[in-house]
C-alpha cells in the first residue's frame, strides 16, 4: 500500500553513507512488510537494496546469507553435498504463508528482523546455530546468535539504528542430520507449529521450536535423548504459559503438536543413526 | 525517472512511499487490481522484469529501469497470451476482480509449478469460484459451447464480459480516470460506545491539501438504514451519515475530503476528538438483560422494537404441543449452536465515486447490488428529488450480499454535494473488517425429538441474533433464519422464538444464506443425531420427514401464501447425493486417519418475501440488432449471460446481436436489486416477458407489413420469415420507423409467487486423531435448480457456494476482544480458502422445470452455501465421535474437542 507519510528516500551506496538515524526512519529491505501496513509514524525509508550486498556466500566456514539475499534467491542455492541439513532451507521456503511470488522481492534478513513467531528464516537459521551481523550506527558490528537475537513478537535485539548485515551459518551445523516438521491451521497456512531437530556426528541433538512459542526455544543434549525425556524438558522449560496465543492456534494445540513433532523427530533421527 | 511498462517508456516520479500498484494504476493501468493493499489476495500481480509479484509490496522507485508487465501488457499485438485464452475456455472467473492477477501469476508457472498448483497459486485468492474452473483454465480444459442463433437456455455459453475481464479491461467501480478527483478518508471511533462532545478540525483544515471536514454537523439529520430493501420500513431508521454517538469501535465520526489520499490520512490524523466514554455491551444476551447500557435510545419512528432491551426485532411462533410432542418422542436431542461472525471478503472493497453534473444532478458510481433502492434512499436522506440522483454500477467486484447496503454512498454523496467536486472513497481491506458488515453471529439452541418409526414429534428452536450496532437486515436476517431450515420439515409441533439484537460490535448485514447457514448448521445437525440415536441412515431419516410437494410449509409462521410448490425436487437430490455418496469414489484417507460421511439438506423460497421487482427494456435498432436493459447487477453471478441466453431463445437470434447494459438508475424503470438470488429467477422473468413481448409485436407488424398470416410469421436469425419470404430485421425496423412504430417492448415482474429450491450437500472426511485436522475426501451437491438455464455456470455457482461456506466451516472467524475491537482485520490473519483448501465438489442437478421461473428455472445463489457446515459437522462426528457445537473447524478446535471427549490423545 501507499506509505503516504514517507516523503524521503534515501539509497546509500557504502555503509558510510548511511544517513544518521532518526526516530520517524525505517530500513527497506524488500518492503514486503513495511508496504503491507500502515506505517504513519515513518518519514524516511533507507533503502539497503543499494548497498549491494552479496546474497550469498558458501566458504568452508559455512554460509554467508546477506540481510538483503531474497528468499527466493535463498531458496534457489545449491549447497555442498557435505552440507546434509540444507534441505531444510527449502522446506522453510515454504513454510512461508506467502507465496512464492513474495519470496522474489521478501529478504532473509527482513523476515528475521520482523521477528514473528512463525518467521520461517528464524526457524531455519536458529536451528542452524545461525549468527546474525548487526551493523551499530556508530560503525561498530556485533554479532549475535538468532536463537537470542529475538526475544518475542516483533521483538528483537536491535537497537536505534542499528542494522542486519548478514546471518551467519557454520558448517558444523549444515553438515548435521535434520528433521522437520510444521502444522498451520490450513493446508499451507501460517506455522502453528515449527519444530526443527539436527544430530551432530559425535550425537549431540538440538531441537528448535519456533511459531509454538513466542520466540525461539532451543534445547540442546549431548546425546539423543529420549522422547520422554525431550518432552519433559520441553514442558519444563516453555512453561504452561509460555505457547504462543493468537488466531493461527490455541496454545494447548500448539504445545500438543510441538511435543508430538519432538517425538516424532527423536524416532527419525535415532532410526537412521544406528 | 524513466519506467517502461507493456513495453512502453513512461517518465515520472512516484511519490516517496508510493507502491508499484497506484503508479501503475494513476499511469492508466486499471487492470492492477487491489484486493487487500497488503500482499496477501494477489489481485496486483505484474511482472516485473517477467518475475511476478505483488505490486502493492514493491515500491514504486524500485521499478525504475525495469520491465513491468500488467495484465493489459499479457496479450501480444492483439493475440491472447495462451493463459488468457484458457480462463476464457474454462470461465475461469466470476466476478472477475482477481483473475488479472491469476492470469499474471498462472501465466510465469513452470511445469514444477503447474504440477503443485495447490502450492503454486497460493498467493492468489478467489472469493468466487472455489478454484475448481481456475485449476481446469490452467489444466487447458475447454467448458464452453458455442450456441447457434435462437440456441440460449440450457446451453453453457460463456459470459460475454469475458474477453475484457482476462484482458484487464473490464471496468470495476473505480477503473476509471477522473479529472479533479477528491478523496474522502474517515476518521474512525477508537471506542466502542462513545458520545461525541466536541470535534476540533482546526489542525486537519490547516493540513495541506485538504478541502473540507465533514461531521455530524454537516450530515443530513434524517434516520436510514444502510439496508436496502423492497420495503424500507423493514429496516428500522437507526443510523445517519454520521453521527454523534458511536456505537462501535471503526464507527466513522467524521470525514476528511482532501486533494490526495495522503491529504485526507493526514487530516484525520490531526482531528481532535473530545469523547464521553459509555458503558458498552458485546454480548447479545448481556444487552438484552435489565439495566444493559442502551445503544439506541430512539423513539417509535425509528421502529426498534424494544430500544430499552436492545431488542431490534422477535420472534415467536411455530404449531402444535413441542411438549407433548417430545413426550412421544424415543430419542430427543438438545445441542447449543454457535456460528461466528464472518465477513463476506469480496475482493472489490467497499467504494464509489460521486460528483454533480452539469445539469446539478448528483451522480454515483458505486459498488452495489442495489442501484434503485440507493437511488430511491439518497434522495429521501438528502432531501433531493429522485430524479436528481442517479446511481449506477458497472461490473463490480463480488458481493455475496454484502453490498445489499448503502455504506458508502451516503458520505459520497455529503462530500459531493458540500465540495462540488467529484470525490471518491474506497474502503482498505481492514475498513471491510471493522466497518463494513458481516454475518449475524447467532447462538442457535435446538431440541428435535423423534419416534422409533423415525418420524418428527417435535422441534423447538431458540435463535440469538447479534445483529451489532446497528439493526440493518436484523429483523429479514431472524424471519429468515425462522424459516426454511425448519418449514423443509414436516412435524406436527413446532416451537421457534427468535431475537434479534444490538451490541457495541461491528454491524453485521445481508451475507450470501440470510440467516440460514446459522440454524441450518443447528438443525441439521440436530437431524442427523437423532437419526443416530434411532439407529436409522440420516438420509432415510430426512425422506420421511421432509415435506413433499403440496405439504404446509411451517417455520416461526405458516409459510406465506405465495410460496408455492412450483416443482419439487428435493426427493432427487436425497436420492442423488445418497447415490453419489454409496459409489465409494474419491480420494484415500491417509493412514491412521478417521473417516465419516455426512449430508445435510436446505430449502431456499425462490424470491425474498415482500414483493421484488424487475423491469426489462429490449428493442430493434436500426441495424438490425437488438438492445436491452435490465436494472439487475454483475458481480460474478452470470446473469448478464442468462438474460442474453434468454432473449436469444425467445428471439431466435445470436448472443451477439444483442447489445446490453444494465445496472442504472438512468434506464428508467424499477429493480428491486440483485439480491436474493433473484437475478435469474426475477430479473430473468422480466427478459423473458419483455422478448415475448417484442417476439409477438415483430411478429405482428411484419405479418400486417407483408400481407400474410400471423401464423405463417417466425422469428430466425437477424430476420422475421413470412410465408417462406425472408424480411431482414433491419428492414423490417425501417418500415416500422415510417409507420410511425416503435419496436421496442418491456417486461416486468414482481416477484409473487415464489417458488422452492432445495441442496444437498454430502461430505466424506478424514481426521487426523493427533493434530485435528480434516482431509475432504468427497464433496458431492445435489441441486434443484429446476431448469438449468447455463450448466457450466450454475455449476460454478454451485461449487463457488461450497467453497465459500467451508470457508466459515474450516477458517473463519472475525474475532472481537473485550473493548470491541476487531482483532484479525487482514487476510493474512483472517484465513481465506486458497487454492489448496477447497475439493473439488461433484455437482447434481434434479430434472425438475418451475412454473414460475424463466423457461422453468429457479433460484441457485445462495442456497449452495447453506446445507455445507453442518453437513460437514456430520462427517466429523462420524469420523470423530464427537459432537462440534461451534465454528469454524479447526484442527485446534478439533483436537480440543478430541481431548475433551477422549482424554490427551498420545503425543
Amino acid at each position: 500500500m501507499d506509505l503516504n507519510t514517507i516523503t524521503e528516500i534515501a539509497r546509500p551506496t557504502a555503509r558510510n553513507a548511511l544517513p544518521a538515524w532518526r526516530e520517524s526512519d525505517a530500513f527497506l529491505g524488500g518492503g514486503t512488510w513495511l508496504f503491507s501496513e500502515p506505517q504513519p509514524e515513518l518519514t524516511r525509508l533507507i533503502d539497503l537494496s543499494t548497498l549491494g550486498w552479496q546474497p550469498l556466500q558458501a566458504t568452508a566456514d559455512g554460509l554467508e546469507i546477506g540481510a538483503t539475499c531474497t528468499v527466493a534467491q535463498l531458496d534457489a542455492f545449491n549447497a555442498p553435498a557435505t552440507w546434509i541439513a540444507a534441505p531444510l532451507i527449502n522446506q522453510c521456503c515454504r513454510a512461508f504463508l506467502a507465496s512464492f511470488k513474495i519470496w522474489n522481492t521478501a529478504t532473509v534478513g527482513g523476515n528475521v528482523c520482523m521477528s514473528l513467531p512463525a518467521g520461517p528464516m528464524i526457524s531455519l537459521t536458529a536451528a542452524l546455530d545461525g549468527t546474525a551481523v548487526l551493523w551499530a550506527q556508530d560503525g561498530t558490528e556485533r554479532r549475535v546468535p538468532i536463537a537470542d537475537f529475538v526475544t518475542g513478537p516483533q521483538r528483537n535485539g536491535l537497537k536505534p539504528g542499528e542494522l542486519m548485515r548478514a546471518i551467519m551459518l557454520p558448517s558444523t551445523a549444515l553438515t548435521r542430520r535434520a528433521a522437520f516438521r510444521q502444522i498451520s491451521l490450513a493446508t499451507y497456512g501460517r506455522s502453528g507449529a515449527l519444530v526443527i531437530g539436527t544430530l551432530a556426528s559425535d550425537g549431540a541433538f538440538a531441537l528448535t521450536v519456533t511459531a509454538a512459542t513466542p520466540r525461539p526455544m532451543q534445547f540442546t543434549f549431548d546425546a539423543l535423548p529420549s522422547a520422554h525425556a525431550l518432552q519433559s524438558r520441553i514442558d519444563e522449560e516453555i512453561g504452561a504459559a509460555g505457547w504462543y496465543d493468537d488466531v493461527h492456534g490455541l496454545p494447548a494445540w500448539r504445545r500438543h503438536m510441538t511435543l508430538h513433532f519432538a517425538k516424532e523427530i527423536c524416532d527419525e533421527l535415532s532410526g537412521a543413526a544406528r | 525517472m524513466t519506467f517502461r511498462v507493456n513495453g512502453t517508456d513512461f517518465t515520472g516520479t512516484p511519490r516517496a512511499g508510493q507502491c508499484l500498484r497506484t503508479f501503475l494504476r494513476d499511469l492508466g493501468h486499471f487492470g492492477v487490481k487491489k484486493g487487500c493493499d497488503a500482499g496477501d489476495c494477489g489481485a496486483c500481480t505484474v511482472h516485473l522484469d517477467g518475475e511476478p509479484v505483488h505490486s502493492c509490496l514493491i515500491p514504486a522507485f524500485r521499478a525504475e529501469g525495469r520491465d513491468v508487465t500488467t495484465i493489459e501488457g499479457l496479450a501480444q499485438s492483439n493475440v491472447l497470451h495462451p493463459m488468457q485464452q484458457a480462463f476464457l475456455d474454462a470461465q475461469g472467473y466470476q466476478c472477475g476482480f482477481c483473475t488479472a492477477g491469476m492470469i499474471m501469476t498462472a501465466a510465469t508457472l513452470n511445469q514444477a509449478q503447474r504440477a503443485d498448483l495447490a502450492r503454486a497459486m497460493k498467493g492468489n485468492i478467489c472469493r468466487c469460484t472455489g478454484y475448481r474452473a481456475i485449476d481446469d483454465a490452467i489444466a487447458g480444459k475447454c467448458e464452453i459451447e458455442s450456441a447457434k442463433a435462437g440456441e440460449g437456455v440450457g446451453h453453457s455459453v460463456p459470459a460475454p464480459a469475458g474477453p475484457a475481464v482476462v484482458t484487464g479491461k473490464a471496468r470495476f467501480t473505480l477503473d476509471v480516470a477522473v479529472e479533479g478527483l477528491a478523496h474522502i478518508k474517515l476518521l474512525r471511533s477508537p471506542h466502542a460506545h462513545a458520545r461525541i462532545r466536541a470535534i476540533d478540525k482546526s489542525a486537519a483544515l490547516a493540513v495541506s491539501g485538504v478541502i473540507a471536514v465533514l461531521t455530524h454537523e454537516d450530515a443530513p439529520k434524517t434516520a436510514f438504514s444502510t439496508a436496502r430493501h423492497e420495503v424500507r420500513e423493514i429496516d428500522p431508521d437507526d443510523t445517519l451519515v454520521l453521527d454523534t454517538t458511536m456505537r462501535f469501535v471503526g464507527q466513522a465520526v467524521a470525514a476528511v475530503v482532501a486533494e490526495t489520499e495522503g491529504a485526507a490520512e493526514e487530516g484525520c490524523r490531526r482531528l481532535l476528538v473530545d469523547y464521553e466514554i459509555l458503558p458498552a455491551v458485546f454480548d447479545p444476551e448481556e444487552a438484552m438483560r435489565a439495566g444493559a447500557p442502551v445503544i439506541h435510545d430512539k423513539g417509535p419512528e425509528a421502529r426498534i422494537l424494544d430500544p430499552k432491551r436492545n431488542l431490534v426485532a422477535e420472534i415467536h411462533g411455530g404449531c402444535g404441543d413441542v411438549d407433548a410432542g417430545f413426550a412421544q418422542a424415543d430419542a430427543i436431542h438438545e445441542g447449543t449452536y454457535y456460528y461466528p461472525r464472518i465477513q463476506h471478503a469480496h475482493l472489490e472493497t467497499l467504494c464509489a465515486l460521486a460528483w454533480i453534473d452539469e445539469g446539478g444532478r448528483l451522480n454515483i458510481r458505486s459498488s452495489t447490488q442495489v442501484p434503485f433502492l440507493t437511488r430511491d434512499e439518497l434522495a429521501r436522506v438528502f432531501g433531493l428529488d429522485a430524479a436528481k440522483v442517479r446511481v449506477f454500477c458497472e461490473r463490480v467486484g463480488g458481493g455475496f450480499d454484502a453490498k445489499q447496503e448503502m455504506i458508502v454512498e451516503g458520505i459520497a454523496a455529503l462530500a459531493a454535494l458540500k465540495t462540488g467536486r467529484p470525490v471518491q472513497i474506497e474502503f482498505t481491506r481492514e475498513e471491510q473488517f471493522i466497518a463494513a458488515t458481516t454475518r449475524h453471529p447467532m447462538k442457535v439452541r435446538v431440541k428435535i425429538g423423534a419416534g422409533k418409526d423415525g418420524r418428527l414429534t417435535a422441534i423447538e428452536m431458540h435463535v440469538i441474533s447479534n445483529t451489532g450496532a446497528y439493526g440493518n437486515h436484523g429483523l429479514p436476517v431472524l424471519e429468515h433464519a425462522c424459516s426454511e431450515s425448519v418449514s423443509v420439515y414436516s412435524c406436527p409441533n413446532k416451537k421457534i422464538d427468535g431475537y434479534a439484537v444490538y451490541t457495541n460490535t461491528v454491524p453485521a448485514g445481508a451475507f450470501r444464506g440470510y440467516g440460514l447457514p446459522q440454524t441450518s448448521f443447528a438443525i441439521e445437525q440436530a437431524v442427523d443425531e437423532v437419526a443416530r440415536m434411532l439407529g436409522i441412515d440420516a438420509l432415510e431419516f430426512r425422506r420421511r420427514n421432509v415435506i413433499k410437494e403440496g405439504e404446509p410449509m411451517i417455520g416461526a409462521q405458516p409459510s406465506p401464501d405465495d410460496v408455492i410448490f412450483g416443482s419439487y425436487g428435493l426427493d432427487q437430490c436425497l436420492d442423488l447425493v445418497d447415490e453419489a455418496m454409496k459409489r465409494g469414489d474419491g480420494e484415500r484417507a491417509p493412514p491412521g486417519w478417521r473417516t465419516g460421511t455426512g449430508t445435510a439438506l436446505a430449502m431456499i423460497y425462490t424470491v425474498p418475501p415482500g414483493g421484488h421487482y424487475s423491469d426489462t427494456s429490449i428493442w430493434l435498432g436500426p441495424d438490425g440488432r437488438y438492445a436491452m436493459t435490465v436494472g439487475t447487477a454483475e458481480f460474478g453471478n452470470g446473469t448478464s449471460t442468462v438474460h442474453r441466453q434468454i432473449a436469444t431463445s425467445v428471439l431466435m437470434a445470436n448472443s451477439a446481436d444483442i447489445a446490453f447494459t444494465q445496472s442504472d438508475t438512468d434506464h428508467g424503470g424499477h429493480d428491486t436489486g440483485a439480491y436474493g438470488s433473484t437475478g435469474t429467477v426475477i430479473a430473468g422473468r422480466a427478459t423473458q416477458l419483455a422478448a415475448e413481448a417484442l417476439r409477438d409485436m415483430l411478429l405482428d407488424f411484419a405479418a400486417t407489413h407483408g400481407g400474410t398470416e400471423r401464423d405463417t410469421c417466425a422469428l430466425g436469425d437477424g430476420a422475421v420469415i413470412c410465408g417462406g419470404k425472408a424480411i431482414p430485421l433491419a428492414a423490417l425496423y425501417k418500415a416500422a420507423r415510417s409507420a410511425g412504430i416503435d419496436l421496442k417492448a418491456h417486461g416486468t415482474t414482481n416477484g409473487s409467487p415464489r417458488s422452492v429450491a432445495f441442496n444437498v450437500q454430502g461430505f466424506r472426511v478424514a481426521v487426523n486423531p493427533v493434530s485435528g485436522e480434516i482431509k475432504i475426501l468427497k464433496s458431492v451437491q445435489a441441486a434443484d435448480a429446476g431448469t438449468v438455464v447455463n450448466p457450466m455456470q450454475c455449476r460454478a455457482q454451485i461449487e463457488g457456494g461450497v467453497a465459500q461456506a467451508l470457508g466459515a466451516a474450516l477458517f473463519e472467524e472475525v474475532v472481537v476482544d473485550d473493548k470491541g475491537r476487531v482483532v484479525n482485520p487482514s487476510f493474512r490473519n483472517y484465513h481465506l480458502p486458497a487454492f489448496a483448501d477447497i475439493p473439488r465438489t461433484e455437482v447434481l442437478f434434479a430434472q425438475t422445470c418451475d412454473t414460475l421461473g424463466p423457461f422453468g428455472a429457479k433460484s441457485m445463489s445462495e442456497s449452495p452455501y447453506n446445507p455445507v457446515a453442518a453437513a460437514l459437522g456430520n462427517a466429523i462426528r462420524d469420523a470423530t465421535g464427537v459432537r462440534y457445537h461451534r465454528l469454524p473447524l479447526k484442527p485446534d478446535r478439533i483436537h480440543a474437542g478430541l481431548v475433551a471427549a477422549n482424554g490427551n490423545p498420545k503425543t
